[in-house]
């Protein structure tokens, strides 16, 4: 049995299933992250010193660089689709998840530094909510790697059966990864420069 | 969003400029940053900067400028839920259940001296 309105719309909402699927989904991770900022603001709020300079502005600002230009890329994929150039399509795919990768490798780094240096979640408020916010925020990068890899690689495939349906699952995938790059727009200032 | 090929190629020149404006709010968000502003000051305008990019984010690449009223409702309900959670913070700061007020215990202080 075919799963009904893949790529043509439901006539009472209309929108195909994946899509208003996906914009649920990013709305309960707009509560996920939500409890998370508001988890911060009652913290920093309560805290009679606050931290400064702790944390490397400048490698958070090439991340930031580097998840905007991935969600660039993200875009183009679709686009590229929608015209149907699949190559194109593919290698913008191909291109962010590269991109994805150097913002973990970064992120090592940075993870790497506070661990030398004695300086985990439990050293202090600020870091143990640096370190859930930014590790949740990482397992998001993580998961979004495995699904582009994945349209990028097998599920590529379905291109060849049904390209429309092909390019949903990208604007699909493209929608969570803005929002994972939504979330370090406001990650990066409140963590790194407030 | 239309599959029309000269459509799409002006939505891509689109999503190229929206890549440099983002680039350069980024950049504005760190120079802002090193001035050493008074620190509620940096706070509006780090935040302002962020809903902006925020929201250009959201409204072209992820092409909410453009959608059905389901998806507009599920956010709306979203939004509220949100908002909700922001709050949080401040209603458990005011939050006085259990707890005597100061006007209370002023005024009970006060009626305990006049009994006296």
């Amino acid at each position: 049995m075919e799963i009904p309105y893949t790529v043509e719309p439901r006539p009472d909402s209309g929108l195909p299933n994946g899509k208003l699927g996906v914009w649920l989904f990013l709305a309960s991770e707009v509560m996920l992250f939500g409890a998370l900022f508001s988890t911060y603001i009652l913290l920093r709020v309560g805290a009679v010193e606050w931290p400064h300079g702790e944390l490397n502005v400048w490698l958070g600002m090439v991340n930031t660089f580097i998840l905007i230009a991935s969600s660039v890329t993200m875009v183009l994929a679709w686009a590229k689709l929608k015209l149907h150039d699949f190559k194109q399509g593919r290698l913008f795919l191909l291109i962010t998840v590269v991109l994805a990768a150097v913002f973990l490798v970064n992120k090592y780094f940075e993870y790497a530094a506070h661990f030398a240096r004695h300086e985990g979640p439990d050293h202090s408020t600020f870091l143990a909510i640096y370190f859930t916010l930014t590790g949740l925020h990482g397992i998001h990068i993580i998961g979004g790697i495995v699904v582009m890899l994945y349209l990028a690689g097998p599920g590529a495939r379905l291109w060849h059966r049904n390209a429309e349906q092909y390019t949903n699952r990208i604007e699909y995938t493209g929608l969570y990864w803005h929002f994972v790059d939504l979330v370090w727009i406001f990650l990066f200032p409140v963590l790194y420069l407030l | 969003m239309h599959s029309d090929p000269a459509v799409i190629q002006k939505a891509i020149r689109k999503y190229l400029a929206v890549g440099a404006l983002l680039f350069v709010f980024t950049g504005i968000t760190v120079a802002v940053n090193q001035v050493h502003l008074a620190v509620p000051f940096a706070i509006t305008v780090a935040l302002i900067i962020a809903i902006t990019k925020g929201s250009m984010v959201a409204s072209i690449f992820m092409h909410l400028s453009d959608e059905k009223k389901w998806i507009y409702g599920s956010l709306i309900l979203t939004v509220v839920f949100f908002i909700t959670l922001m709050l949080l913070p401040n209603l458990t700061v005011s939050d006085t259940i259990g707890t005597t007020s100061p006007y209370t215990a002023a005024a009970e202080r006060a009626a305990a001296k006049a009994e006296k």
